[in-house]
């Protein structure tokens, strides 16, 4: 091992005294029932594997790809270890020591570049457009695929025909007298699956006196290339959307992706390191608030359109632990006339969508969808709000696989509706 | 592990229940204490007729056998010192049946214990045994070392609520004891021979618990002490003056200073201790005016504020606080032994001084807190394991605790049990004709030693 390479220290881990707590609260610990899917086990293997007594084998990076980084085991810890981070830590080490290609070229070269990302994903806006997607749901053709297929189909909401960087002007005038200029950070999933909610968003915000400045060359914000233990390449990207938005001339920045949200307060920390970018970095993060967090922060308008439905909310792990925002959403949905608000039990327990989960962990991942979708049935509630693309997706999966008439919106997006005054059934 | 061995094991459980990667053995190791030690397979069985046939084999192969729950363990009774199989509980975690009738509950072992609490609360039954490690360790976890918990002062311990039991016995026979019933008296008590047992005489698979009434309401404090004295006197004032709190918790400055670092509740820092007392009952009027006389009485003896609290949130914050004690004292330093001695409860200042001597001796932390109301206290001594001068001292620390609890009418152990740690002090403890008897049972129920060998009983 040579002494150039990044790997996590002895304080991340040296006083776990595997008491076992964050058992308790581990999404893939409760359905695995193993110790080896858990944060104490993952910690385990670390310093095992960190301090030589096992090695770094593929089967010990695997249980680091096993943490959905849900970050609930970092919460509870009373000693203060930070098990989902020393997972990602470990990562990013096992990417140093034994790096994979496609991993650079898919996080590297196809991610973080809109137009690539957009010519990849046309056909599927091809499926949605010319009613073949109709057709397979109203002929029942989605049974005869298999299904992992099945449930990767089922993730994807009502696809845009457009990607909405293609839409969105680089300025968006606020509807009257202009009271704050904000800068919005357009994520990769709202532009290329969620448009119509990151429409509804930059509405809702220019009807409540925002002139909002959408740099269109911004890159994808990093969440996926940390994920796979690519850190340096989220330095990379960090380093585009910084210089974007130092232009962009703005106080604040707003993204309504809680995923984006999370990574982007998060440069300052990543680029502390790095001289010439550690202040600028810093002062960007320090920018960034999430759209409900934003709007709770300044004098909103009262919507006067009735939305006459049971609404529950789901926390996505990247807003409520990672950024501590949880009371916000509730309190934009309790604004609207008739919207009956209902609480999730286990609001804030991972869905089991953490990026890529089920893909690459479809056993576990359906598991913990299930424990949410049950938790989503017995509320009888007909929308469930989550503002995180990832979650949105992985909720459709558990509304359609259990054949729940529940709708998967973002909180904002029921806002917009409510502003213009839509009735619901 | 031998091949033949792991292929009849598959055979039994199915292919996802049974480990043997170098890095399943390597987490199977250990539980709540710094003890470590690799297994040479992992078998998570589903099934009271799974264990038997994995314990049959076990036999069959003279194979070492430790039956391991959520490893939450504060005595190391579940470490695989010899190897073999770690058998692992937590996938049978199934709620069988609660009788709401007879306020039984029929649960397989691997249920955590907090879920059961959840499931039968929601029916308004209440299962009081509150360990610390509620939310994290398993109800077969918590037989087979006979769990406490804040509540046993006024509620009983583990065993005072375990009606029956599924047991396996060392050659694979399914043993059940006891029944639906609140007495019987028809030969021997095995079930409460078995609870406790640590895995040693059989391993139990389900379990029949009594359940009690919910009691409807209940007023916690949080009383500050500037001297820690004060504090010890006044948990037998309390007492004395015919109350029976649902819980006396003591803790001192350190633990208090731990808590609040890693959840910021805003606990008074320039206290020497405080102690919470919750009072519970059917009736509103009762349960205040018992708070109010503590109170009163915490006045009298020195307390410097008495803060009852104001909600549920208030008192659940409380409560996490208490609960987090001992993991957040490894804050301090890498590692920790937290013992859990008993004395009579008259004896509590005398103990609490005396482990402070020892601390001051030794140069090391010892901090305190715990269940003063029934005199068991959790003495924690804070070291770096890695430290040769201070791990040489660990031994020695730990056997004059044992020898001050001996000395006052106290034992060992209250609620964690003697696993591997404390097995040196069991004859001083027991005396020789106690353990004699004790070595007869555990040779006639497991004639091969297969079962948690190794561990209660001294070499």
């Amino acid at each position: 091992m040579t002494s150039d390479l990044h790997k996590p220290s002895e304080t991340e881990y040296l006083n776990c005294i595997r008491c076992g707590l964050c058992l308790a609260v581990c999404p893939t610990y409760r359905e695995v029932l193993s110790e080896t899917a858990s944060p104490r086990g993952r910690v385990a293997l670390a310093r095992k594997g960190l301090e030589g007594e096992l090695q770094l084998s593929p089967n010990l990076a695997g249980q680091m790809y096993a943490c959905f980084d849900c970050l609930a085991c970092n919460d509870i810890c009373p000693v203060g270890i930070r098990p989902a981070d020393l997972a990602m830590g470990m990562r990013d080490f096992q990417e140093q020591l034994q790096p994979i290609k496609w991993k650079k070229t898919l996080f590297g070269r196809l991610i973080p570049k809109p137009i690539r990302m957009e010519a990849a994903t046309w056909p599927l806006r091809v499926y949605e457009k010319l009613g073949i997607r109709h057709l397979v749901y109203a002929l029942g053709l989605r049974n005869l695929l298999p299904g992992k297929v099945r449930d990767l189909e089922a993730m994807l909401p009502h696809l845009p025909q457009r990607p909405l960087r293609q839409v969105l002007p680089e300025i968006t005038e606020a509807n009257d007298e202009s009271r704050y200029r904000v800068g919005f950070f357009l994520g990769c999933a709202q532009s290329l699956l969620f448009a119509g909610e990151s429409a509804a968003s930059v509405r809702v915000l220019a009807r409540n006196g925002c002139t909002i400045i959408t740099p269109k060359e911004t890159v994808c914000c990093g969440m996926p290339a940390l994920g796979y233990g690519l850190p340096d390449l989220v330095r990379e990207q960090a380093r585009v959307n910084i210089a974007l938005f130092e232009k962009a001339n703005v106080e604040t920045i707003v993204t309504d992706c809680a995923t984006c949200g999370s990574t982007l307060k998060d440069y300052g920390k990543l680029l502390a390191d790095d001289p010439a970018w550690a202040d600028r970095a810093a002062t960007f993060s320090s920018r960034i608030r999430d759209v409900s967090e934003f709007l709770m922060s300044i004098p909103l308008e009262k919507p006067q359109g009735r939305i006459g439905a049971r609404v529950t909310y789901h926390d996505p792990c990247h807003l409520r632990r990672a950024q501590g925002i949880w009371e916000q959403p509730r309190e934009i949905l309790k604004m609207i006339n008739g919207l009956e608000f209902v609480e999730l039990p286990e609001a804030d327990w991972c869905c089991g969508s953490a990026g890529s989960q089920l893909i690459t962990h479809y056993e576990t991942a359906l598991k913990v969808l299930k424990r949410k979708t049950d938790n989503i049935a017995s509320t009888r509630a007909g929308y469930i709000a989550s503002g995180c693309p990832g979650c949105q997706m992985q909720l459709n999966v558990g509304v359609r696989r259990r054949g729940l008439d529940v709708q998967v919106v973002h909180p904002v997006a029921l806002l917009d509706r409510a502003y213009n005054g839509k009735k619901e059934k | 592990m031998d091949k033949s061995i792991i292929a009849q094991l598959e055979k039994i459980i199915g292919k996802d229940g049974v480990l043997s990667t170098p890095e399943d053995l390597a987490v199977y190791g250990y539980d709540g204490t710094f003890e470590d030690h690799r297994p040479d397979i992992v078998v998570l069985v589903r099934t009271t007729e799974q264990v038997s046939q994995v314990v049959a084999l076990a036999a069959r192969e003279h194979i070492p056998l430790v039956t391991r729950g959520m490893g939450s363990g504060l005595a190391a009774a579940s470490v695989p010192f010899q190897g073999g199989i770690v058998l692992a509980l937590t996938r049978m975690n199934r709620i069988l049946e609660i009788d709401q009738a007879n306020a039984i509950v029929n649960v397989e072992a691997g249920v955590v214990t907090a879920d059961l609490q959840t499931a039968v609360d929601e029916l308004g039954l209440f299962y009081p045994p509150d360990p610390s490690s509620i939310r994290h360790s398993t109800i077969g976890g918590n037989i087979a070392c006979n769990a406490g918990g804040p509540r046993c002062l006024k509620y009983g311990v583990t065993g005072d609520y375990v009606l029956g039991l599924t047991v396996v016995l060392s050659d694979g026979r399914i043993l059940h004891t006891g029944g639906k019933l609140i007495k019987d008296v028809v030969g021997y008590d095995l079930t409460a021979l078995f609870t406790g047992s640590e895995g040693t005489l059989g391993v139990i698979t389900e379990a029949l618990l009594r359940l009690t009434a919910k009691p409807k309401f209940a007023r916690t404090a949080l009383v500050e002490f500037a001297a820690l004295e004060d504090a010890s006197r006044t948990v037998n004032a309390i007492l004395l003056n015919g109350i029976v709190p649902a819980a006396l918790e003591l803790m001192d400055e350190t633990a208090i200073a731990c808590v609040e670092e890693a959840l910021h509740l805003g606990l008074a820092l320039d206290v020497e201790a405080s102690l919470l007392v919750e009072t519970d009952g059917a009736d509103e009027a009762s349960v205040l005016r018992e708070i109010e006389a503590v109170a009163k009485i915490c006045q009298e003896t020195g307390a410097r504020q008495v803060k009852v609290a104001k909600d549920e949130v208030e008192r659940a914050n409380l409560w996490q606080a208490r609960r987090s004690v001992s993991p957040a004292l490894a804050r301090k330093a890498p590692n920790k032994l937290g013992e859990d001695i008993t004395v009579p409860r008259s004896a509590i200042p005398e103990a609490v001084r005396r482990l402070k001597a020892i601390s001051a001796k030794y140069g090391l932390p010892i901090v305190i807190f715990g269940h003063a109301g029934d005199g068991n206290l959790h003495p924690n001594i804070l070291f770096d394991k890695r430290d040769l001068g201070q791990w040489k001292k660990i031994g020695l620390m730990a056997a004059e605790e044992f020898a001050l609890a001996l000395e006052l009418g106290g034992t060992l152990s209250g609620e964690h049990g003697v696993g591997a740690l404390k097995r040196p002090y069991m004859e001083q403890a027991l005396g020789p004709v106690s353990l004699e008897v004790q070595k007869r049972i555990k040779a006639a129920l497991d004639p091969l030693n297969i079962l948690n060998p190794g561990k209660v009983f001294p070499e």
